[in-house]
């Protein structure tokens, strides 16, 4: 068994996503790197990767969620840019996990709407709450538990 | 702060909404990002040696099969860290092979055993429903104990 010796040790790394009609991904990047002081950045088609020490990103993540609040989310990632066990550049096709992101990046638009009304209506605003809801499953019978074992025990 | 698992566990928008209004989301991420940035013997994709089913039995009976103990070795520690959780219960994106869907099966059924406050919502499929999902994630996280707190 080869020995693993891990890189990027005491880093965190963030995707950050842009779903905004005022910024491009490629805008973003940009004034990312402006504000970046050492925090490794990578483009990417949806926003960016940044990758360093907890500190650094988080507080570059609070600039750059400034920039636009409503459209830019944040999300963690377990492995540093460019980690060839994720990388599509090895291994060809969308990167494992891009069809997650695909996903939910169609409704980020819902989300953005439902931040800028809560915006514009404050914090203390009564917002009527989406339905709680918990997994509706139809319960067994309780005759027909009965009929199961009496037929079990035949 | 509270800690705050959330169910997707590679979710973006629990993710973000969490940290965004002020706690600190659980997801698969950081149990990855553990044994990605631990030394020891190689074993990709994701560095989960044959000692992860061993921690699992934690979580799971030994007659459950180890892929299902070697997901709940990265994700049992993070429930158990959880002071709340946020599920959403009709998340197509959460599908998988037999281990993952078990996995999953596991995952809710220990986080409401844990007896936390749990949120559970559906996603929205249009404006209307993203703002009553924006508030009531944002009534929930407001509701949790803040640090020192609980």
């Amino acid at each position: 068994m080869a020995e693993y010796i891990p890189k990027y040790v005491g880093t965190i790394t963030k995707y950050v996503f842009i779903e905004s009609p005022s910024m491009t991904p490629g805008e973003l990047a940009l004034r990312a790197y402006e504000a970046s002081e050492g925090v490794l950045i990578k483009e990417t088609c949806f926003g960016l990767q940044l990758t360093g020490v907890p500190e650094a990103v988080d507080r570059l993540i609070d600039e750059i969620r400034s920039f636009d609040p409503t459209h830019i989310f944040v999300k963690d990632r377990g492995f540093p840019p460019g980690d060839p066990r994720r990388c599509r550049a090895n291994l060809g096709g969308a990167r494992p996990g891009y069809l997650g992101h695909e996903r939910e990046f169609r409704i980020l638009r819902y989300i953005t709407r439902g931040l800028e009304e809560l915006d514009r209506r404050g914090e203390d605003a009564e917002v009527p709450e989406a339905e709680v809801l918990r997994e509706k499953r139809p319960l067994l019978d309780i005759k027909r538990l009965q009929e199961l074992i009496e037929t079990e025990e035949q | 702060m509270a800690k705050v698992f959330i169910y997707p566990a590679t979710s973006l928008i629990l993710s973000d909404l969490v940290a965004r209004f002020g706690h600190k989301p659980l997801g698969a991420a950081l149990g990855i990002r553990e044994r990605i940035q631990t030394a020891g013997v190689d074993s990709p994709p994701l560095q989960i040696t044959p000692e992860e089913p061993k921690r699992g039995l934690k979580y799971a009976a030994v007659e459950v099969p180890s892929g299902v103990r070697g997901r709940m070795a990265i994700y049992g520690p993070l429930i158990e860290e959880a002071e709340a959780a946020i599920i959403v219960t009709d998340a197509d994106l959460a599908f998988g092979c037999m281990g993952c869907a078990r996995t999953d099966e596991l995952i809710l059924f220990s986080l409401r055993q844990k007896g936390m406050p749990i949120l559970e919502l559906k996603y929205p499929t249009n404006e209307e429903e993203g703002i009553l999902f924006v508030a009531a994630v944002r009534k929930f996280l407001t509701s949790l104990p803040e640090e020192g707190e609980a």
